[in-house]
């Protein structure tokens, strides 16, 4: 048996949760306040996951960033290594929110979309 | 062939090359930091004395009173901000008294006016929030308060446009005494050669007011040996919403204790208090201490009857220059006909400098005659100031540019016109500080947090810079590192994508 | 001179949202009046997730949420001025507040408003208010101007980082440095609790191995130009460094997340009176200062962990601002509510017991919707503690709470009903019971 405790990060409340994984690897979440906190907790423990927000350069204008974020949670691991992909990437004006500027960044399969408006 | 250079471009410089540029002559000023008013004359309390406390006879006493009767005029000349708000030196002992009578004493000898003795009651209309300990006060209608890089940078753009060459960011680290004849030749048939990581210079007559390094290089060039000690002193700064607390500089008396710390307003509203004094031997340790700032807090809290101490909005120190003699050293080095002392210029120095500049350009005159210029310009005019216009003159200069409606610094309510008035002039600011020493943006309370971002920006625009180039006070004082999305290689790119977009123009 | 019913000072989360609740409320005539290029305030470099899990069930980064508002106060075609920086704020004839304006386009200019919403947010506590002694090099810089550079103008302010502060803005950088290539060496905070939000802690400092030491600040700062080091040193329980727990670290950067300071420069020149607490006005159950016509919320009222509830009180102001107008239009008589309001006792809301202040701090039971939210923080670190409600000296409610922090705002919920069935109250006490 193995007793995990972490904080929760899926809202502000920040719940101190507590998962236990038995013999035959079910988890058993308590401290939590919502379903989410549930779902966060077997997430930590199995495949941990965040959302990246960054920014990527606007072609032909320097110093100008635009700020993207993944579409989804990225698996933890592939974090520098979207971070890395980003790097190279290059926004074509006029960008609008929810553009998607990579598709499949890092081989994650999650695009990474604006967040904000280029002109 | 220049005829004089003086090294250090403080406010004793500075005064000093302005006088000098009512005369023919060549003149030359070298400073190693990037912009003058960069040691002493930057970090210090920004008071006019009146005079009443050198010791009657010396030079100090005679120069600051000298130097005081000066500032009216020439804050008109030169548009800085000077206000006569008199001073109070408070006692807190009966005994104190003797201790007052004696200032008042050497003050009259000094020939300081209107000293007097101020009992508790009119003292309390004078200044309602002074401490209920205060047993009396030696009250000088005389003494003021100046804005220190005003002065400074006033005095200096006015030798600029009046001729003046300047060389910043021009270290001196040799000065050769080399005898010469002919034309060109000092008195006595000197040259100076001044060695700098800018390369050489030479003149016969060398003004030294190099602040706490005036002992090294006066020791290059003679062998009767000056000592300069960095006297540190440690100030707290807070915000303009307690400015007004008081309205007269407000001196303790100084004791046994120590001398005390002073509390007065600053001529933009702010409160000042300090100074610490401690002797040092780094005379590049212009940091702050936590006991001295504790201590400033602690002893300036002693003059008045609620020190605000959580409106600190910043603290900062100078370094005074004492020599161990204890008076101003000014004149002829002995041994180095030609080679001019200004050194040990610690308080009241600001308040002397303008009579320093005389005083030096008579010497000189004594020496080394020079006629007149006839094309002297004796005023100068300042970078106009948003917060204080009013309506009518804010639309005028708007008017003029509307980047005077654009305001940088909110805290200041510095606009972009006055930035870039402060960048486009004789000897304009071209670092962070340069610009918040010109129009106070950055200077106030919440210290350039949301306007560093923005000047920096003009700054690099103005002056065909990169962002990354622009410092805060030159040398290695940059803010940026480079660029987000990975250092030197997205900067690479950002650069191959200049380059396409020249090719492309 | 321009003629307004709503003036709003300030285009960020704040001012957008109470001007859409004002339109919506019935006053087209609207202006906000934003000093920055765009709307959005600081919501425009915040461009980490988290924000509008309330507002819109969904996470967002703060450009989206700020986008959001944007786009409804566009729908409901509110006037906005850009690049415009209020100069003052006075009183005008009949009650009108006459604001004194700048800007490239119409110069000096002055618009005259019948109400005005302080929605001026806030700023960042800087070096100099903290007292650190040392030098004064480049590279010292408040975490929102970094964030600011990072993600706005795409520059590093830094290589080798340390934070002193545990705020929010600080925690984020801490990861958006270290994301885009710096070190961030550690984050001190001087209390022995963190500042910002438990989520936080864990997702920009554990998720990146980035320390937090605890009880711990900078005694001093190296280099003469640039930031070349710090030195951290323990603190006693009453915040002083411990002498020998002194520990040099080497950096170019040193971050500030040290508290946050409302703006209320131009409140203050208007009469507002402020709360030593908070640094934002004092205001009744209307969001309404002492005085009358000028409303306050966001950040300029007291500084939020959440933007959701910027929003939420927000839009309480507009729809009070909105009112006031109305009825100053006489689609009330006037007289009638003067009397009343006169007449009305205003019960005062006490702070107390580790409740550091009450947001708002007077209810005029009358004028109070029915259920009114009080939000307030708490002074310390408190855990399996009650917050308890007293009307007078009867304590009404008791609730539970695991873990109560500073860096968290806390609410509690009052019904008009329970308040008028009070009879002869004139108090009402929120406060921590352990």
């Amino acid at each position: 048996m193995q007793v995990k405790e972490m904080t929760c990060i899926r809202c502000p409340l920040g719940c101190a949760l507590k998962a236990v994984t038995d013999e035959d690897g079910n988890i058993t979440v308590t401290g939590n306040t919502c379903g989410r906190g549930a779902e966060y907790a077997r997430n930590e423990l199995t495949d941990p996951r965040r959302m990246v927000t960054s920014t990527v350069r606007i072609q032909g204008r320097k110093g100008q960033m635009v700020s993207v974020k993944t579409a989804r949670d990225i698996p933890k691991g592939k974090i520098m290594e979207c971070m890395e992909a980003l790097r190279q990437v290059e926004a074509v004006p006029p960008v609008k929110i929810g553009d998607v500027l990579v598709k499949d960044i890092a081989g994650t399969g999650v695009d990474i979309v604006a967040t904000n408006q280029a002109e | 062939m220049t005829d004089v250079i003086i090294i250090g471009a403080g406010v004793s410089g500075a005064a000093i090359a302005r006088e000098l540029s009512r005369y023919e002559r060549k003149v030359l000023v070298l400073e190693k930091e990037s912009d003058v008013c960069e040691g002493t004359s930057k970090a210090n309390s920004g008071i006019v004395h009146a005079g009443h406390d050198a010791v009657p006879g010396t030079l100090k006493a005679r120069l600051n009173v000298e130097g005081n009767r000066m500032m009216d005029v020439l804050s008109r000349e030169l548009d800085f901000p000077f206000k006569r708000n008199g001073s109070l030196v408070l006692s807190f002992e009966e005994e104190g008294r003797e201790g007052l009578l004696e200032l008042l004493e050497r003050g009259r000898k000094n020939g300081v006016e209107g000293l007097c003795i101020v009992e508790p009651d009119k003292l309390r209309e004078l200044e309602p929030n002074l401490s209920p300990d205060v047993k009396a006060a030696l009250y000088a209608p005389a003494g003021g308060i100046v804005c220190p890089f005003g002065l400074t940078i006033a005095l200096a753009e006015n030798a600029c446009e009046n001729g003046v060459e300047f060389k910043l960011d021009t270290t001196v680290e040799k000065i050769e005494k080399m005898p010469v004849t002919g034309e060109g030749a000092g008195k006595e048939g000197f040259l100076y050669r001044v060695h700098t990581d800018k390369g050489c210079f030479e003149a016969p007559v060398v003004i030294n007011a190099a602040g706490v390094y005036a002992d090294v290089l006066h020791n290059m060039v003679s062998e009767k040996k000056l000592h300069i000690t960095a006297r540190r002193g440690e100030y707290c700064l807070l915000d303009r919403t307690v400015g007004n607390l008081v309205s007269h500089t407000v001196f303790q008396l100084p004791t046994k204790m120590g001398k005390g710390i002073l509390v007065t307003p600053t001529v933009h509203g702010n409160l000042l208090l300090g100074p610490t004094a401690q002797d040092i031997e780094n005379k590049e340790a212009t940091c702050t201490t936590g006991e001295g700032m504790g201590k400033v807090l602690e002893q300036a809290a002693k003059s008045l009857k609620d020190l605000p101490s959580k409106s600190v909005i910043t603290s900062f120190a100078g370094l005074r220059a004492h020599e161990d003699g204890g008076d101003f050293v000014i004149g002829e080095a002995e041994d180095a006909p030609g080679f001019i002392d200004v050194a040990g210029i610690e308080s009241p120095g600001l308040t002397c400098a303008p009579a320093i500049g005389v005083y030096v350009a008579n010497l000189l005159q004594s020496i080394r005659p020079a006629a007149l210029k006839k094309d002297f310009k004796a005023y100068r005019k300042g970078v106009p100031g948003m917060s204080l216009a009013t309506d009518e003159e804010k639309q005028r200069l708007i008017k003029e540019n509307p980047a005077f409606a654009n305001v940088i610094c909110r805290c200041e309510q510095v606009t972009e016109g006055e930035i870039l008035a402060a960048i486009h002039r004789p000897l304009g600011a071209t670092t962070l500080d340069g610009i918040k020493r010109r129009t106070r943006a950055g200077m106030g309370r919440c210290q350039a947090g949301f306007c560093a971002p923005k000047t920096v920006e003009i700054l690099a625009r103005e002056l065909s810079a990169d962002m990354a180039q622009i410092t805060k006070s030159g040398k290695d004082s940059g803010f940026l590192v480079g660029y987000n999305k990975g250092y030197e290689e997205s900067r690479e790119a950002f650069v191959s994508m200049e380059d396409r977009e020249e090719a492309q123009a | 001179m321009r003629q307004v019913d709503i003036a709003i000072v300030g285009g960020g989360p704040a001012g957008l949202a109470a001007a859409v609740a004002a339109v919506r409320a019935g006053t087209t005539d609207v202006l906000i009046l934003e000093r920055d290029d765009k709307l959005g305030g600081i919501l425009n470099q915040c461009i980490h997730n988290g924000f509008g899990l309330h507002t819109f069930q969904e996470e967002l980064t703060g450009p989206e949420y700020a986008a959001r508002f944007i786009e409804m106060a566009k729908e409901l075609q509110i006037p906005y001025e850009l690049e415009t920086m209020v100069l003052s704020i006075a009183a005008g004839e009949e009650g009108r507040k006459v604001l004194t304006l700048m800007n490239r386009r119409e110069g000096l200019f002055y618009v005259e408003a019948k109400a005005v919403i302080l929605a001026m947010g806030c700023r960042e506590r800087p070096r100099g208010a903290l007292n650190i002694p040392g030098y004064r090099p480049a590279g010292i810089y408040c975490a929102g101007t970094a964030q600011r550079y990072v993600n706005m103008e795409g520059r590093m302010p830094g290589r080798e980082v340390v934070i002193l502060g545990s705020g929010d803005i600080g925690l984020i950088m801490a990861r958006r440095m270290t994301l885009e290539g710096a070190k961030v060496k550690v984050v001190a905070e001087l209390m022995p609790y963190s500042g910002g939000l438990k989520r936080n802690i864990v997702q920009c400092l554990d998720d990146y191995g980035i320390p937090l030491k605890l009880s711990h600040t900078v005694v001093d700062i190296d280099g003469k130009d640039r930031v070349c080091g710090v030195t951290l040193a323990q603190v006693d329980e009453n915040l002083k460094p411990v002498p020998g727990t002194e520990e040099y670290i080497s950096c170019d950067t040193l971050l500030l997340s040290c508290g946050l300071i409302p703006e209320n420069e131009l409140s203050t020149g208007l009469g507002v009176n402020l709360n030593r607490v908070t640094g934002g006005p004092f205001v009744n159950e209307s969001l309404e200062t002492n005085v009358s016509g000028v409303f306050a919320c966001g950040n300029v009222l007291h500084v939020h962990d959440l933007v959701d509830y910027v929003s939420e009180e927000a839009k309480k102001a507009g729809e009070k601002a909105a009112a006031f107008v109305q009825r100053d239009d006489g689609q009330e008589n006037p007289q009638e509510v003067t009397k009343l309001s006169e007449k009305e006792e205003s019960l005062a809301v006490i702070a107390k017991n580790g409740v550091r202040y009450t947001v708002p701090s007077a209810i005029r039971p009358y004028c109070m919707e029915e259920t009114q939210i009080i939000r307030f923080r708490v002074g310390q670190v408190y855990r399996n503690a009650c917050i308890a409600v007293y009307f007078g000296d009867r304590c009404v409610s008791k609730i539970k709470r695991p873990v109560l922090a500073p860096g968290e705002m806390e609410q509690v919920k009052i019904k008009k009903a329970d308040i008028l069935a009070q009879e002869r109250l004139s108090d009402i006490t929120i406060c921590i019971e352990v």
